[in-house]
């Protein structure tokens, strides 16, 4: 980085495209790139990249995840609740990221919007108890629906049944609906994703910036802890396997697990223990919905579910087994969290009186009764609906691969969700008429092309942001759940040239520990962890639970105080420094560090 | 146990009649998290040892018997000679051995000998007042383990001081039972020190604890003689939210007999921070616990002793409530006020005003 501070970030026009990456435009929809002839405009503003949600180079039907979930953020700030200061969140794909730019409302407009918002907004703040609770019910449906949802091969003869039924139509015409269909029930669920989330961040942002306000410099971690729930559903997974690994301790079925063999050896090997048919039986009854799971983040089409992939969970319980067997408590400390989050807020409370005392608790109580939503969600749509419906998506995949579309159901990916229907009228067209499909002569060459593609942009991380950062970064959402502060783009922008041996971050969970490094770039790498170690990301997921109770900190390049890896340490107790911009960079696996998760700083001590 | 000794950091609950009244106020504020210096109580059991294990009671009782009590004289007399016995008297071993471990577990502590204060510390039955002579008796300064033991015995002695032996006889306080603890306590060494409140006094936010540091000893920060480094903690979280490092060009320091040397503060420190993150905190903790202690705002001396390891060199030299702010109510603008969704949109709008400023 040059020792004199640039203002400004590239322009995304500027950039060179990676060798062998020539063409990528072409993979993604026309109104997700950068376009020549909008280069004025899109220069004109500022795009931070979200590697926190999409830290890997999408492949083109990945996109679905970044349209549907930008879109529906955007249309609950912008057409449901018209939230006074801000619209959505624009978003481009360059190069294989996701860049985000936040869109806020011209000053002059704020205050009619304000009625709008007092009436919408207190509408589902009023009712924010049976709300949630039909939104339960409307998203389960809609999984129901995605996971009733079978693609299966068209029939040599249209059934006779239907002849006789005088239906009039062959399966071509359910497969097409079918597919529709799933496309609009994961649709749906983005929507409903959005629909408290963006109403608890608010309130949790109210409250914030009462005490802001209140406690003139108060550490943001000291909200956030305040807030913090310590039963959410996102952390019901973690939970059941060690329930189970207990359950195998007590049952005496150490032994069973020890060596860490293979799902099935392990369950074949419990099974025909003594009292083995106990513990799967336990085992079954949690896989749903609880392995509704995935190590990724929902968001990729590869992310690995438990329920797919039973190593996975049961590689956890075995580790989860050997450490229970030891005499160690597994579950996360809810007694002293609690314990500590009402201190945190007690002592506060203390220091003020009258009606200022009043307004605290009443907004404090606001933001923790809508702030499980914050975190419920996440199991809801990115694990369970996105692990239904990527299941789907191979399952189709499969379909096409077993009629020489393309070799594995996995390179369905290679296609965007629209062109992914043309394929099926080839398929059905060609099946109607009697002839081959053009596919099968068409795909192979071409996914081999897009794939060749993807890989060479995935050999380059994404530059940070583009163009010219404004003074200050005011849109609070941003600063919240990217943790991109003006301290943090005046950082990428080299403008910080202090100690070298020195990150900075957000403080996002509170504790000093001092151990070595182990630098995880994706999922797979998560087994190379060694109890004690810190884990270092370019960004973390929350379903990474089980690791949690492995490391003794986390540091993360991307992240605010609200992002899943401050959360998942609060909860776990950990330290946790996010948004350090580049410490999976800087820092290498062995490195000796110092994470103080209270300041927001990670410091080198022997590299 | 030691019957003879108790040292101020020990777990066991300090009782006023073997510790007297000092000793237990010290003892009782280490373990409240507010560190004074280290040190120990050489207990009333070692005196009332000292006293019944020799032929000393029987001796003094021997100078006290049919004293004529209306001749001041007389009474000096007698006094002189009974405290002449008591700094003569070999100290029964048992007590001896004890008081010379606990003093050498206290050097230990400090990483080699250095200079003590012994104090009285007198049982609440002999002690009419806070004037009263036995309690007042102070060394200074004082450096090893002969010196130690005779300034015990001379705090012992001060039990029969001619007006300490003329107040019990005009109160009516007999002398069976009478017994005196002596405190043996590190001179504090500052390598730092300064003040700390437990309230921000720019705001009258009582959820920081603003600190003010310098090098040396803290009569500096107090008269402003020296710009200060300034640190202010949050209380409940115990983190630092603000420092600012100043340029401290002088300091004052012990000369290890009493003296004190002003000097100027070498380059590479002036401009360095008078306290390391850790000893902030540690400041900012021992200034929570004396307002958590006393139920109000407090404003604390402290100094970080030089020659007491990391984790154990912070310490409290005096807290006493702070009265300008204390007593007010938290001032909140209005603009956040209730917890509704009209004030939830005026957060949401005010939070997008400041961060444009």
């Amino acid at each position: 980085m040059s020792p004199r501070a640039a203002k400004s970030f590239p322009s995304p026009y500027s950039l060179k495209t990676p060798k062998g990456a020539e063409g990528w435009q072409d993979l993604y929809p026309y109104y997700l790139v950068f376009q020549d002839n909008q280069r004025k405009a899109e220069e004109a503003k500022f795009w931070f990249c979200d590697s926190q949600h999409w830290p890997n180079v999408f492949k083109p039907f990945e996109v679905i995840g970044v349209e549907f979930a930008s879109r529906c953020l955007g249309a609950y700030n912008t057409r449901h609740y018209i939230v006074p200061p801000a619209n959505g969140i624009d978003f481009r794909i360059h190069m294989g990221y996701n860049y985000f730019s936040p869109v806020g409302v011209a000053p002059e407009l704020i205050p009619d919007r304000v009625p709008h918002f007092l009436e919408r907004a207190g509408h589902y703040f009023q009712n924010w108890g049976d709300l949630l609770e039909n939104w339960k019910k409307k998203v389960l449906k809609n999984i129901e629906e995605i996971d009733a949802i079978n693609f299966e091969a068209l029939p040599d003869m249209v059934p006779l049944e239907d002849i006789k039924n005088g239906v009039g139509m062959d399966p071509s015409v359910k497969m097409f609906e079918d597919y529709d269909r799933l496309i609009n029930l994961v649709y749906r669920n983005w929507e409903h994703h959005f629909e408290f989330l963006n109403l608890g961040y608010v309130a949790y942002l109210d409250f914030f910036m009462f005490c802001k306000e209140a406690f003139p410099g108060i550490p943001d971690l000291a909200i956030a802890k305040m807030v913090m729930g310590v039963d959410s559903v996102l952390f019901r997974p973690d939970d059941e396997l060690k329930d189970l690994a207990d359950l195998a301790v007590k049952l005496g079925l150490t032994a069973q697990f020890a060596g860490h063999q293979s799902a099935e050896k392990t369950l074949a090997a419990v099974a025909a223990a003594p009292k083995g048919a106990e513990w799967i039986a336990a085992f079954e009854k949690a896989q749903d919905p609880w392995f509704n799971y995935t190590v990724g983040n929902g968001f990729y089409g590869t992310d690995v579910y438990w329920r797919d992939n039973l190593d996975l969970p049961v590689g956890y319980i075995a580790d989860y087994v050997e450490r229970a067997a030891k005499g160690e408590q597994l579950h996360r400390p809810k007694d002293a969290l609690i314990a500590e989050r009402d201190r945190i807020a007690g002592e506060y409370a203390e220091a003020l009186s009258g009606e200022a005392a009043e307004t605290f608790q009443g907004k404090l109580g606001l933001a923790r009764a809508v702030y499980p939503y914050v975190e419920d969600h996440n199991f809801y749509i990115e694990h369970w609906t996105m692990g239904v419906f990527w299941r789907k998506v191979r399952q189709l995949g499969q379909l096409l691969a077993d009629q020489g579309f393309w070799a594995n159901a996995e390179d369905i990916l290679y296609i965007d969700r629209n062109r992914v229907r043309e394929v099926l009228f080839d398929y059905a067209s060609a099946w109607a008429v009697g002839t081959e499909p053009i596919g099968p002569s068409y795909w192979p060459a071409e996914i081999a092309r897009r794939a060749k593609i993807i890989n060479a942009l995935a050999q380059n991380r994404p530059a940070p942001a583009f163009n010219e950062p404004p003074a200050e970064i005011s849109e609070p959402f941003t600063v919240m759940l990217w943790g991109i502060t003006t301290e943090q783009v005046q950082q990428w922008l080299g403008a910080d040239s202090g100690n070298k041996n020195e990150l900075k971050g957000m403080a996002a969970s509170g504790g000093v520990v001092e151990g070595k490094a182990r630098v995880i770039f994706s999922p797979d790498q998560l087994g190379e962890l060694v109890q004690g170690e810190i884990l270092v990301a370019p960004v973390t997921a929350p379903s990474w639970g089980p690791v949690f109770g492995k490391i003794s900190a986390t540091v993360t390049d991307i992240g605010g105080m609200m992002s899943h890896a401050a959360i998942v340490c609060r909860e776990y107790g950990l330290p946790a420094v996010t948004g350090t911009g580049s410490a999976s960079t800087t820092i290498k696996t062995g490195m000796t560090l110092r994470v103080d998760g209270t300041n927001g700083t990670v410091e080198i001590l022997k590299k | 146990m030691s019957l003879y000794s108790f040292p101020f950091d020990s777990t066991e609950t300090p009782q006023h009649e073997r510790l007297g009244g000092k000793c237990t106020s010290l003892a009782i504020m280490t373990s409240a998290g507010m560190p004074v210096p280290p040190g120990f109580a050489v207990t009333t059991d070692a005196f009332d040892a000292v006293m019944n294990d020799t032929k000393l009671h029987a001796q003094i009782e021997e100078h006290l018997k049919g004293l004529d009590y209306n001749n001041p004289a007389e009474i000096d007399r007698q006094a002189a000679l009974i405290r002449e016995l008591i700094l003569t008297q070999e100290v029964p071993e048992a007590v001896r051995l004890e008081v010379v471990e606990a003093y050498q577990n206290l050097m230990n502590l400090c990483g080699g000998e250095v200079p003590v204060a012994v104090r009285s510390s007198a049982t609440a039955e002999d002690l009419p007042d806070a004037s009263f002579a036995g309690q007042q008796d102070t060394y200074l300064w004082i450096i090893g383990e002969h010196n130690v033991m005779q300034k015990v015995r001379e705090c012992w002695a001060s039990l029969y001081t001619a007006r300490a032996i003329s107040y019990r006889e005009a109160n009516n306080i007999p002398s069976e039972g009478l017994s005196i603890a002596v405190a043996i306590q590190k001179m504090v060494n500052s390598r730092s020190s300064g003040v700390a409140m437990t309230i921000d006094p720019t705001t009258g936010d009582k959820t920081k604890i603003v600190i003010d540091s310098s090098w040396g000893l803290g009569e500096m920060v107090v008269s402003g003689e020296v710009t200060p480094d300034n640190f202010v903690v949050d209380k409940v979280m115990l983190s630092v939210v603000n420092r600012i490092i100043s340029d401290k060009h002088e300091e004052l320091v012990p000369n290890g007999r009493g003296g004190i040397t002003r000097r100027e503060v070498d380059e590479e420190r002036r401009n360095s921070p008078s306290l390391s993150e850790e000893e902030v905190v540690a400041v900012a903790k021992l200034a929570k616990a004396a307002d958590k202690h006393y139920g109000c705002v407090q404003d604390v001396e402290w100094a970080i002793d030089a020659d007491l390891p990391a984790g154990a060199n912070v310490l409290l030299l005096q807290s006493r409530p702070e009265t300008v702010w204390s007593q007010k109510e938290t001032p909140v603008a209005s603009l956040s006020g209730g917890a509704g969704i009209e004030a939830i949109t005026r957060s949401l709008l005010s939070s997008l005003e400041k961060n444009k400023k």
